[in-house]
């Protein structure tokens, strides 16, 4: 406790930075949970191999412009493309088998698809680092340092979900995901297609993988294991919101993401994220459908 | 003849540590010790497991246990055999502390599988952060007692503990069999059906569920200590955590979570494949092996949802009384 008030006394414009940071952060994880969390609310599975999709479109991203010397918006987007792809390929390969299976089994299968691609990614590329080099300036604002990178990542990021929001509020398409992951059952009564709905669902899923892909990797470096880093967290922002509440899983990423910020600042990066999972714990307790969860 | 099947099986375990196997004798132990160890945690798991309660988070368990003893004696000399009785209250404490509040709001399903996975990384990161005195994510190593010790349980011939692990794994399955003929079963079958419907016939939900956990967790916190002891060295990353955790529920689901020997089937099978697969492709194509064992977890979880040897008792079942129908 005492790092934390000594941060807020002795140097508020360090505490300042590492909040600024905390929300840049906090854009580009809402992009990871509000994917995971459109998934589960259609196909009511959590997808444990989520990030672990991500990291092979930061992969690709990485390959086109580092070693094929793309422009970085082309692999940007074939790191999208990437990514509709995958989405489609896990729903079709793994999830259709097993729609019908207890939940359990689920989880697993695609618990044992991030096995798989860890590895691959170990056997194929190493365990290396790797990170595209981008010559952007630091800003400095009223005496903090932003690296415009993040600034780049958390504008698109929040454009990205404003077009989620209006493919959800305002297709045809969108309109019936939001209808399934109101009432499965009812869906088909209607006469709709659930497998189409399910398809498009997983599509938009990991095309908003490859979107976060495509913004992480400007930042950070990937590694295989860079899935078991951001992973845990992500599942927990969309608990923390609610599993299938696009706007609480938003809200959820910015107060986990300023959790790991600060805390990582005033004392270790495990310390935030230790503070940040038992805050989710504690919250599970007292909310247990979520921070906006209807009251029963 | 089911007695006698497991009675041979039992006795050609105790005297193999008798059979001349030349050179690969000390590797053939030691995967063999490995496999009783998981099985035995993998068995602990399933206890819970089976009644819907899926934990992600047995790592968490496994972490306390491990490090509980290995600390005690690395920093006050404790003795391991007193150590694991520190370590299993700690485990069982940290359960009831997540198991409490998870029954008492009725988190169940989905969210209770992220609540533990959230415990096991909350472990993990602590034994990293704690770096002072747990090593961070280097491990520590467990100081040596010189050759061998009773004190220090530490022993360099295998067969000691080849025989300490048979024990173990045998009391795991005798605790699994005495909890699948009692009345707990019923009572948790129905907690795991239907809780409401299983509160309203006058089952403590909360009780049974909060003693299950208990015993998972403490049986779970054995087998770390047992497996601390025995590879001498312990590591937040193969203790603690997704990873580690994800792998026992994975070695049972393979096997089959509802029968005794599911576990130890699905824990053999896997520590055999790996170690086949980490033999064949050795230090040449690093990933290759795990590539493998991943994909062929991902087509059993898809084709056998039953598990290995659960499907198989299910086909010899279903032979069987088709047998008896067509003799009526």
């Amino acid at each position: 406790m005492s790092a934390l008030l000594d941060l807020v006394f002795h140097n508020p414009l360090l505490l300042a930075e590492a909040a600024l940071n905390g929300l840049l952060l906090g854009g580009v994880l809402a992009l990871l949970a509000l994917g995971l969390n459109l998934i589960f609310g259609v196909l009511d599975i959590v997808w444990i191999v989520y990030v672990d999709l991500a990291m092979l479109c930061m992969y690709l991203v990485y390959f086109t412009v580092q070693v094929y010397h793309w422009p970085l918006i082309l692999g940007a987007l074939a790191g999208v493309g990437l990514g509709v792809v995958l989405g489609v390929a896990v729903h079709l390969l793994i999830i259709t088998p097993i729609l019908g299976s207890p939940p359990v089994n689920q989880l697993l299968a695609t618990g044992g698809l991030l096995f798989f691609i860890q590895s691959l990614a170990t056997f194929l590329w190493t365990t290396d680092h790797r990170s595209v080099r981008l010559t952007l300036p630091t800003i400095e604002f009223a005496g903090m340092f932003v690296s415009f990178a993040r600034l780049i990542a958390f504008g698109l990021a929040i454009l990205v979900m404003l077009g989620l929001y209006l493919f959800l509020t305002r297709t045809y398409i969108g309109t019936a995901i939001r209808a399934v992951s109101q009432d499965r059952g009812a869906m088909a009564l209607m006469g709709a297609n659930p497998q189409r709905v399910y398809i498009v669902t997983s599509a938009v899923g990991g095309a908003l993988a490859g979107v976060a892909a495509a913004l992480l990797i400007i930042q950070y470096s990937v590694h295989p294991y860079f899935g078991a880093a951001f992973g845990p967290i992500t599942f927990m922002i969309c608990v923390l919101g609610g599993l299938g509440n696009m706007f609480g899983a938003f809200v959820a990423s910015f107060i986990m993401s300023e959790i790991i910020s600060i805390g990582g600042v005033a004392w270790s990066t495990e310390m935030g994220y230790v503070i940040a999972f038992a805050l989710f714990i504690v919250l599970m307790f007292i909310r247990p459908g979520g921070i906006f969860a209807k009251r029963q | 003849m089911k007695r006698l099947l497991g009675g041979v099986l039992l006795a050609a375990l105790i005297v193999a540590p008798f059979v001349p196997m030349g050179g690969m004798r000390q590797y053939v132990f030691h995967v063999v010790i490995q496999i009783f160890i998981w099985s035995f945690i993998g068995n602990a798991w399933s206890l819970m497991g089976r009644f819907g309660l899926v934990s992600l988070g047995h790592g968490a368990f496994l972490g306390v246990g491990a490090y509980t003893t290995t600390l005690l004696w690395n920093f006050y000399g404790l003795t391991p055999w007193i150590g694991v009785f520190v370590a299993v209250a700690a485990a069982v404490a940290l359960a009831l502390i997540v198991a409490y509040p998870c029954s008492r709001f009725g988190i169940v399903g989905h969210y209770f599988g992220l609540v533990t996975l959230a415990v096991g990384e909350v472990i993990r990161l602590l034994l990293i952060a704690e770096r002072d005195w747990t090593g961070g994510s280097l491990g520590l190593t467990l100081k040596t007692a010189g050759d061998a010790s009773f004190k220090a349980l530490q022993y360099a011939d295998k067969r000691v503990f080849y025989y300490g692990a048979l024990v173990v794994w045998l009391g795991g399955l005798w605790v699994w069999h005495r909890l699948d003929r009692s009345m707990a079963r019923a009572a948790m079958e129905a907690i795991g059906e239907d809780e409401t419907a299983a509160a309203s016939v006058g089952i403590h939900v909360s009780r049974f569920k909060l003693a299950i956990t208990s015993l998972s967790a403490g049986l779970t916190a054995v087998g770390g200590v047992l497996y601390a002891q025995y590879i001498a060295y312990v590591n937040p990353e193969t203790l603690a955590g997704v990873g580690v955790s994800l792998r026992i529920v994975f070695a049972v689901v393979l096997g089959g979570m509802y029968s005794l020997l599911g576990p130890t089937v699905g824990t053999a099978l896997t520590i055999t494949l790996s170690e086949y697969l980490r033999v064949k492709f050795g230090v040449h194509y690093i990933g290759m092996a795990e590539t493998i064992y991943g994909l062929v977890l991902v087509i059993i979880i898809i084709f056998l949802p039953s598990g290995i040897y659960g499907t198989l008792r299910g086909l010899v079942g279903r032979r069987r009384t088709g047998a008896a129908a067509a003799r009526a």
